[in-house]
């Protein structure tokens, strides 16, 4: 299958607007799950608010949240498509067409301005906006993009420390769970909190990055992170910042945690948050056609 | 507890009349601001044509779709998708906007800190929680952008929104010294070494 710039332009559109106006799945169950077991009145109907919010976003074909993010685009290149040397520019290319035309036509708050001189281009695209990562699976039939509107909240809550290894496992607890708590309401909780483990400190930021936007009931793919999840997440929902920092036991949807080999010399942790709208969209193009999903 | 129906603007005494849980719905004029137009206005000494004085601010930057003039979208705009933002970014304008500008009411999410909950005392404000992130329902509470000032700011522009019902708010932080943040965070930050302990960190 070789890669058709048009089909991408127009699924790169139609992912930013999916993206921000349907909820996943399994977001919406770790709503439910949520207010099953929160215990503060207040927070219920904290709760009771977002889970009405994601009924009239669908209702009134409107977005979640007024904030349309960072646009960040991750294309993995799976089996059967054609990839050639000038695809990879054609492709990016493709994708901002998409991205601006979503702003354009929609339309869409343009969120995104030049760092210096805050210049709004209302275009929703800049100097490397939107983010676009290429990666390559064999697992993937076609080329599959996954499209995640990052809203700036929980964005402005991003840590890293260069721990050394004499800190140890601790250094990556402790980093957590202050992490929660100097975030407090800022974020948008319930948070899905990400937590990088290892590499160098890009690696590590981009990890926690792809942490904090894996789907919720999956687990890290290593065994020891897996538990150091699991073990997190009950910890972060004992500290009773609750949805909006407003107090009550819905702290986090969760904590993942993805990892990365790192130097002997090194301990690295990062942290980067996932607001409650935890949006994203994907679509998979095949030669059959185009598939939406999240 | 008590519930507040209020219409804007409003006077200093019925602000100080809400207490921290209390909950308020607003009726009528809604301003909205967000860094850019606290920078113009406070910073860089530009002015607005707006009287603000007992008002609410929202800190917002709207989604919005150009249309032709009419009686409806007075300004050309019409509304898409209103909600809030972060307060905390804007800090350090709540002094000036209470001071300056007479703004009685600043509606946001994640709450503001020590400096503003001092200008609530001291000069008659609150600060009002509006759920972050819910936005699709809080346009349904949004009448009309009725006027636009600063436009150059767009999306950050100086927004006069007609609202009808807007809320339930709860008031997170009054003029008496409450904040539902503060305690909150007191509270969080007074389990944070049974967190640990939890997690089998030994404190070195």
């Amino acid at each position: 299958m070789h890669i058709d710039p048009k089909v991408i332009e127009t699924a790169a559109k139609e992912l930013y607007i999916r993206a921000l106006k349907i909820l996943p799945d399994d977001v919406k169950q770790g709503f439910d799950a949520l207010a099953a077991r929160e215990t503060s009145a207040t927070a219920k109907e904290v709760l009771g608010t977002m889970i009405r919010n994601i009924a009239v976003a669908e209702e009134t074909d409107n977005l979640l949240c007024q904030d349309t993010g960072i646009p960040i685009y991750n294309v993995t290149i799976g089996r059967g498509v054609e990839f050639g040397a000038n695809d990879g520019v054609a492709l990016k290319a493709a994708i901002r067409r998409g991205c601006e035309r979503a702003t354009r036509e929609h339309p869409l708050r343009s969120s995104i301005v030049h760092p210096l001189t805050r210049h709004n281009a209302h275009t929703s695209c800049g100097i490397g906006v939107p983010v676009i990562h290429i990666d390559v699976a064999d697992d993937v039939e076609g080329l599959k993009i996954e499209m995640i509107p990052k809203g700036s909240g929980s964005e402005n809550n991003s840590w890293l420390k260069m721990a050394v290894p004499a800190e140890g496992t601790d250094a990556v607890k402790t980093f957590v769970v202050d992490c929660v708590l100097d975030a407090g309401g800022r974020t948008c909780p319930p948070t899905i909190v990400g937590v990088g483990v290892g590499g160098t400190a890009d690696l590590c930021v981009h990890l926690a990055k792809r942490a904090a936007i894996r789907p919720l009931g999956t687990c890290c793919a290593d065994p020891e992170g897996a538990r150091l999840e699991s073990e997190l997440s009950a910890a972060v929902n004992l500290l009773g910042v609750g949805p909006q920092g407003l107090g009550g036991d819905a702290t986090a949807f969760a904590v993942h945690v993805e990892l990365a080999a790192t130097h002997i010399t090194m301990n690295p942790v990062a942290v980067n948050m996932q607001c409650h709208s935890a949006r994203r969209a994907s679509a998979t193009i095949t030669p059959e056609g185009v598939r939406y999903g999240f | 507890m008590a519930h507040h129906e209020l219409t804007t603007p409003v006077t200093e005494a019925r602000v100080r009349a809400l207490r921290v849980d209390d909950t308020v719905t607003l009726q009528g004029t809604l301003f909205g601001i967000r860094d850019a137009t606290q920078i113009a206005l406070f910073d860089r000494g530009r002015k607005t044509r707006f009287d603000l004085a007992g008002h609410a601010v929202i800190h917002t930057a709207p989604n919005v779709r150009r249309v032709a003039p009419s009686a409806e979208h007075p300004t050309g705009y019409a509304p898409v998708c209103v909600g809030t933002t972060t307060s905390s970014r804007m800090e350090r304008f709540t002094r000036s906007l209470l001071a300056q500008c007479g703004v009685r009411l600043i509606i946001g999410k994640g709450g503001l800190g020590g400096a503003s909950l001092a200008a609530f005392g001291e000069l008659g404000g609150a600060y009002l929680a509006v759920i972050g992130g819910t936005a699709a329902l809080e346009t349904t509470w949004v009448e009309a952008i009725e006027d636009v000032d600063l436009d150059d700011l767009n999306p950050e522009s100086l927004w006069r929104f007609r609202v009808r019902d807007f809320g339930p708010l709860r008031v997170a932080m009054d003029s008496h010294g409450g904040s539902v943040y503060a305690a909150v965070d007191a509270g969080a930050r007074g389990k944070r070494a049974a967190a640990l302990a939890a997690l089998g960190v030994k404190v070195r």
